[in-house]
């Protein structure tokens, strides 16, 4: 049995291959660059970096502020109150994870007429994190005893009392688990600032992609990029020590009640604004599709697909072998675990930027070639696969595997029969994920496609860099098409699940 | 015939058994009494296979089984809360082994029929096994585990989920069954009058001197 855990582990060996070469060779690259030629130096003494840099902490900080402000109150309601369609409103939650970033920020542009302002950025931050905020605290929420409160009460406590005394501190690890992961993600946004921020407002990572793309000064974009990575490692330490310790665990009950339309009207009622609105605006700007479409947008569509079909395929392949390999625990697996979660944890942009500088000359040069972007998007679509894969997996009693060695199945004939169907489950919710994941992927892309030859996130932003209400009117539409697609595709795994838990 | 001889588990540095010795002869009905964390389970764990020995030897008929894995040895379980797979169905479940064993379809459907039968669950063949109570799930594991043919059934304590009537009448029922097929059987349990009932013989494991 030993020796068969082992071997199983060996199946890490592939993935841990292809992260190494297409994550760590490239972020080794950057370290590299960086750090040659006074690079760094010269970027800590740019006097416009340092605004630059401003900004980004100062618009993070302020959108995951309002992510939480926003968040708690319908964290509050999803997990206390008893309501029709709350597991829809829960459902629901998780369609800004999938959706585009190209077609969050042509909406929020749709929404406010075209205008790029901090403002829009802050709503395409929070439409984004609210969700990130609200499935990180209700689970915790929910499993408070809210006798802790009835007893502050008789003690003369009052609601804002309880709340500051009584709940707060209680879901205080949980609020700051999901701040930083929050910070995480806003501190790296790209596409949403991009797209929304003008060209007078950008953050670390349109500063490195400005650099690189427009001024080609890979140089200063390379000690750029480490400078990020360096504050990123940081933040990613710190982020998932606070998120070791949410994961204390209070009563297991359930204490929902009968919903207060007084506090449950208002809170859902922002929630509509917040994420309908936007959407609203987009499918009415975008005017005829059908005609504005084009076979531009025909091409891309096709190069998204053929590219989202060979990423979700190769991340599916090394996710299940990898997660095969992590299920069975033991030290390489722990560290096989966290090493395919590190490109989760920094930017799209380190990835497609430190792509671009390691393959770029012999002996493999993939600049411009048809695999370097499904490459970048199995990568960054690897995590979710692991994470879909693990938990099926460990989920097994291992005296599942016994009962069936004592009615005579050889390892091999277990794994078929107690493991295999269950991966079979997780693949295909992971499948699914990567694929939708590199449909949307925007940043990385950037970086490796080729010009003439975009995917739909990345003409979708080209077209709404162009000045003219026929440009932008494409891109709206085509940003629908895309938003569609990824719906379908989420819609359609979830049913396919559905049927596969039924069975 | 099993026997069990001077045999010794650690578990890190507690000593869980110690130079315990056995023997069952065929057709034999022997219980295992004993407290809870007294070894019980880890001694049928290690004759099914499923548990390494540090030292001492598990024989049957004189054939040493130290370097048979579990799957060879040809030995049924039941376990105290049934394993049983929950993405198949009951017959799939009970004719498992034998499909392991290759046998021909046609061949495990008539025998799964006839072990339904036999545990009490006649046409209980397409039922999910989320769908079963205690008692019928406790049925169907041990008609799985008879469905191959072990050479020796091991049972851990397999009733004692179940409420007291239930319990006794299965204890009775069981103890039929395996006369009736002339089993050899260990069977565990912590309760002395269960072991009264279905064991022709019963050995008592001390708790480990600690």
């Amino acid at each position: 049995m030993e020796r068969r855990r082992s071997r199983l582990t060996l199946l890490g060996v592939a993935p841990a291959l292809f992260v190494l070469l297409f994550f760590a060779w490239p972020v080794a690259a950057i370290v590299a660059r960086g750090l040659s030629g006074g690079g760094v130096t010269d970027v800590l003494r740019d006097a416009s970096l340092r605004r630059v840099a401003w900004f980004t902490v100062w618009q993070a900080v302020l959108s995951t502020a309002c992510a939480v402000a926003l968040g708690l109150p319908l964290a509050f309601v999803l997990a206390r109150y008893r309501f029709r369609g709350r597991s829809l409103v829960e459902s629901l939650l998780v369609v800004p994870f999938v959706l585009p970033t190209v077609v969050v920020g042509a909406a929020f542009l749709a929404l406010l007429h075209g205008e790029q302002s901090v403002r829009g950025v802050l709503l395409a931050h929070v439409f984004f994190n609210v969700p990130v905020v609200v499935r990180t605290v209700t689970p915790l929420w929910r499993k408070l005893d809210p006798r802790f409160a009835d007893a502050a009460r008789t003690l003369g406590a009052g609601r804002v009392q309880v709340w500051r005394n009584v709940t707060l501190p209680m879901l205080r690890q949980a609020v700051l688990a999901a701040a930083g992961i929050v910070f995480l993600f806003t501190f790296t946004s790209f596409g949403v600032v991009l797209l929304l921020g003008g060209p007078r407002r950008r953050t670390l990572e349109v500063e490195i992609y400005q650099r690189t793309a427009q001024q080609l000064d890979l140089r200063s974009a390379a000690a750029l990029a480490l400078v990020q990575l360096v504050a990123l490692g940081g933040l990613l330490l710190w982020s998932s020590r606070s998120q070791a310790r949410a994961a204390v665990r209070q009563r297991l009950a359930d204490h929902t009640q009968p919903a207060r339309l007084v506090v449950l009207v208002p809170v859902l009622l922002t929630a509509f604004a917040l994420f309908g609105l936007p959407m609203v605006a987009l499918a009415r700007r975008a005017g005829r599709w059908s005609s504005a479409v084009g076979t531009v947008g025909r091409a891309a569509l096709v190069m998204s697909l053929r590219t989202a079909l060979i990423a979700a395929f190769v991340a599916a392949v090394l996710g299940a072998m990898a997660g095969v390999a992590i299920a069975r625990q033991g030290r390489v697996s722990r560290w096989l675990d966290a090493g395919l979660m590190l490109p989760l944890g920094t930017s799209a942009v380190t990835v497609g930027f430190g792509l671009l500088i390691t393959f770029n000359r012999a002996p493999v040069d993939l600049r411009g070639s048809a695999v370097i972007v499904p490459l970048a998007h199995a990568l960054i679509g690897l995590p979710f696969v692991v994470r879909s894969v693990v938990p099926v997996l460990r989920s097994i009693d291992p005296r599942q595997r016994d009962a069936a060695a004592m009615l005579g199945a050889t390892p091999a004939q277990t794994w078929w029969s107690i493991d295999a169907p269950l991966l079979r489950r997780g693949l295909l919710t992971g499948l699914a994920f990567a694929f939708a994941i590199s449909l949307g992927e925007f940043g990385a892309t950037s970086f490796l496609i080729r010009r003439g030859n975009p995917t739909l996130p990345t003409l979708i932003g080209e077209l709404l860099g162009k000045p003219g209400v026929a440009n932008n009117q494409q891109a709206y539409a085509l940003a629908v098409i895309l938003a569609i697609v990824t719906a379908v595709v989420m819609v359609l795994v979830d049913a396919l699940n559905m049927r596969t838990d039924r069975a | 015939m099993l026997e069990v001889d001077g045999v010794l588990v650690r578990f890190g540095e507690r000593v869980v058994l110690d130079d315990v010795s056995l023997t069952v002869n065929d057709g034999e009905i022997v219980g295992l009494l004993g407290p809870s964390g007294c070894g019980k389970s880890t001694l049928l764990r290690l004759i099914a296979g499923l548990q390494p020995i540090d030292s001492g030897v598990v024989r049957w008929d004189g054939e040493d089984l130290v370097n048979v894995p579990a799957h060879a040895r040809r030995f049924g379980f039941v376990f105290q809360d049934q394993q049983l797979f929950p993405h198949m169905d009951v017959a799939a479940n009970v004719g498992f082994g034998l499909k392991m064993a290759h046998v021909s379809k046609q061949a495990i459907v008539e025998r799964v029929g006839e072990l339904l039968e036999l545990v009490g669950l006649p046409g209980y063949e397409r039922r999910s096994i989320a769908t079963l109570s205690g008692g019928e799930g406790q049925r169907v594991a041990l008609a799985r585990a008879l469905a191959p043919q072990p050479r020796l059934l091991l049972l851990d304590e397999p009733f004692s989920a179940l409420d007291r009537e239930l319990h006794d009448r299965l204890a009775v029922e069981v103890r039929g069954l395996l006369r009736h097929l002339g089993m050899t059987a260990i069977h565990v349990t912590h309760d002395p009058d269960e072991a009264a009932v279905v064991c022709d013989r019963v050995i008592r494991l001390a708790e480990p001197s600690t």
